[in-house]
């Protein structure tokens, strides 16, 4: 049976649920969203990723109703919702904040939106117990709010946001209280709501495994600007800057210049383009390579564990010389810092498939790291 | 041993400011009136030894209390303060809350200057402030002024030495004691629980009626408290702004003391009064207590 895969950003027809046309939110002199333009489809997991203050809650804020363009458009289902007030929107938020009411137990904050909304007792009753079964909030359900643990609040916040079952769901870093196990746990858990529901949501989070896990596409930002939106496969292995590539995961970054390479008939290693990065080096081969950036200032990207070790020269598209300067072991991994030539630092990450005393490798040792001609990606310097 | 010295130290300041006057009020509330000074019998004499002492108790009794059952004036003072205390505090309440929640809504650098302003006119005579009063409401007064000479009014109003003038003068003069408790419980309210509520479906309407009221409820009810308890007792106001027939139990006790020198049924009055007070103020306690564990 042939899966369709989950792409509505790739096809023309999709209308998308969510559209910010050029919208750009200033609070004084300050820009906090610049000039942003975006679709979000239906039936999405949208995670936002980017450093502290570069505008990700005031993007929920919009979409929730507490905040207004200063210019630009927000369209929701084609229709511009600048002048719909938040109780009118079908969009609900968990705040960053959690923002439960302590004058209210937990059950009664979950069945507060309900309330609002008239449903009949038994129905709010079913609802809020099943949310209280989704978060294992089950024998808190009496308590207040000040007479529960940190992780324990951000799930009634989840479970209050979640209550209403809203057409888009906006989660303003939803799990990071949780340990663990329970937060993979709540991730799968969202995952299956998305699916079983056909809610949209749009995800804050800081913590990239949890975007790459759950979302179907992800959007770095900074500086109130969206600098990549791509699934989680093509935001790690292309990104398109360095920004992105340094961001999202560890990375080795080498300055150079770019030449390009000539294309031999039958070998697909061959063009794409080289890198020359220092006096007395070989030039690093990256067939990938846009050739549109031969002649320029480039930096060849490269990812800790597409990289291997070994004490002789390999026979690899791609060697560098240099030192362990020290080993930090992960257990299923570990990274070894190397000290090429040059001073460069690089780092490489090697699954620790023998145990600790069989490997050979130690501090001070000289060794090789190399790499295939497809494993870097060259970005613009 | 410091523990207990520590505790002390406020029940000894209880029982010199508090109860050795309250015993000694009691004990003048069940004596006779006289002609003499101090203006009751009996007293206590400690010349005559054993057989004084029980002199003097076989003369105490509740003739007093018994009197003010009697005496419809009493009671009728009473509930009539009861009434003008329990309106009074709804009236407060109702021009003090929207103060207190602009005072709370304001912009941050603004909110010292507004509670400032607030305080200020304490820092005048209680007296002096109740004699504007007289001067703004009497019939050649500001108001009636103002409002003839805006052409409102042909006749002068009668407020002055009425009720309303009264009413006008307490919560005037009590706004203060429901706006800082009520202030304090409000400006503590994170705005995001407003939003979490609108997000929710509430409309800015409910949102206030569901979160803003209810979280400051321990305000609102301390503010109240703090009017009400002592409007019961109030004395100046009435007797300045009120006329003959505001009755209050403040002035029946001043009354009963200066002008009649009954100082055993003046007693009475006072220690039936404090009765009254106990159950409004276990009240204010008991919110005080809930209030500060909640802060916890
Ligand atoms: N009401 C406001 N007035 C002034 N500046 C604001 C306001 N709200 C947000 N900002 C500013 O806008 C920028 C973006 O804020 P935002 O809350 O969207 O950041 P964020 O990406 O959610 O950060 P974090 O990851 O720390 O939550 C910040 O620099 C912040 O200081
Ligand atoms: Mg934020």
């Amino acid at each position: 049976m042939a899966q369709t895969i989950f792409a509505p950003w790739d096809d023309p027809e999709e209308k998308p649920l969510i559209e910010f046309v050029n919208v750009t939110k200033r609070f004084g002199d300050f820009t906090a969203i610049d000039n942003l333009s975006q679709q979000i489809y239906a039936r999405e997991f949208f995670a936002l990723l980017g450093p502290s203050g570069c505008g990700k809650t005031t993007m929920m804020r919009m979409l929730a109703g507490f905040e207004t363009p200063t210019e630009g458009k927000i369209l929701l289902g084609g229709q511009d919702i600048g002048a719909i007030p938040p109780n009118k929107r079908s969009v609900n938020m968990m705040f960053q904040s959690y923002a439960l009411f302590p004058h209210l137990s937990i059950w009664e904050n979950i069945a507060f939106g309900l309330k609002r909304e008239g449903k009949d007792k038994e129905f709010i009753q079913a609802r809020v117990d099943e949310m209280l079964r989704l978060t294992r909030l089950e024998a808190f359900a009496r308590r207040k709010p000040h007479q529960i643990s940190g992780g324990q609040r951000q799930r009634v916040a989840l479970a209050r946001s979640l209550a209403k079952a809203p057409k888009l769901l906006l989660l303003d870093e939803p799990l990071g209280a949780l340990d663990k196990k329970l937060r993979e746990e709540t991730q799968f858990e969202l995952m299956d709501i998305q699916e079983s529901t056909g809610t949209t949501f749009v995800i804050v989070t800081h913590d990239q495994e949890e975007a790459m896990t759950v979302a179907s596409r992800v959007a770095v930002m900074d500086h109130g600007k969206i600098i990549q939106v791509a699934t989680p496969q093509n935001i790690y292995e292309a990104p398109n800057s360095v920004y992105v590539a340094d961001f999202i995961g560890d990375v080795n970054l080498i300055k150079g210049q770019a030449k390009a390479r000539d294309i031999v008939e039958g070998d697909d290693t061959s063009g794409g383009l080289e890198l020359h990065w220092g006096e007395g080096h070989a030039p690093l081969v990256a067939a990938n390579g846009d050739t549109a950036l031969a002649g320029k200032e480039v930096v060849l990207a490269l990812r800790p564990e597409k990289m291997s070790i070994s004490k002789e020269h390999p026979a690899a598209a791609n060697a560098l010389k240099g030192k362990v300067i020290d080993i930090g072991y992960l257990g299923n991994i570990s990274t070894y810092h190397v000290e090429l030539d040059n001073g460069t630092m690089v780092k490489a990450q090697i699954a620790n498939t023998r145990r600790v005393s069989r490997r050979q490798i130690t501090w001070e040792d000289e060794v090789w790291l190399s790499f295939s001609a497809t494993a870097a990606i060259v970005l613009e310097g | 041993m410091r523990r207990f010295t520590l505790i002390s130290v406020p029940y000894i300041w209880l029982l010199a400011l508090f109860l050795i006057p309250f015993v000694i009020v009691f004990k003048i509330a069940l004596s006779d009136a006289a002609i003499a000074r101090p203006p009751y019998l009996p007293l206590l004499e400690f010349s005559e030894g054993w057989a004084g002492i029980k002199a003097f108790f076989s003369e105490l009794d509740f003739e007093n209390f018994v009197w003010l059952t009697e005496d419809d004036l009493y009671w009728k003072a009473y509930l009539s303060s009861l009434k003008i205390a329990l309106v009074s505090t709804l009236f407060t309440l109702l021009i003090g809350y929207p103060i207190a929640y602009g005072m709370a809504r304001a912009p941050n650098e603004w909110r010292p200057t507004l509670l400032m302003l607030m305080i200020l006119p304490f820092w005048t005579s209680f007296l002096i402030r109740v004699y504007a009063w007289m001067g703004i409401l009497s019939t050649e007064g500001l108001l009636n002024q103002l409002l003839m000479g805006l052409g409102l009014i042909t006749e002068p109003l009668m407020i002055l030495n009425t009720n309303v003038a009264v009413y006008i003068g307490i919560v005037y003069t009590y706004l203060p004691f429901l706006v800082l408790p009520v202030y304090a419980a409000l400006e503590k309210l994170d705005d995001s629980l407003l939003e979490a509520a609108e997000d929710l479906g509430c409309s800015r309407f409910s949102a206030f009626w569901l979160v803003t009221v209810p979280l400051s409820r321990s305000g609102i009810l301390a503010g109240c408290f703090l009017v009400f308890i002592p409007v019961l007792g109030e004395f100046v106001i009435p007797s300045l702004l009120g006329g003959s027939g505001t009755l209050m139990i403040g002035k029946v006790l001043f009354e009963e003391f200066f002008s009649n020198r009954d100082w055993p049924v003046a007693s009475a009055v006072a220690v039936i009064l404090l009765l009254i007070l106990i159950v409004p103020i276990v009240l204010f306690q008991m919110n005080q207590q809930k209030q500060q564990e909640a802060g916890k």
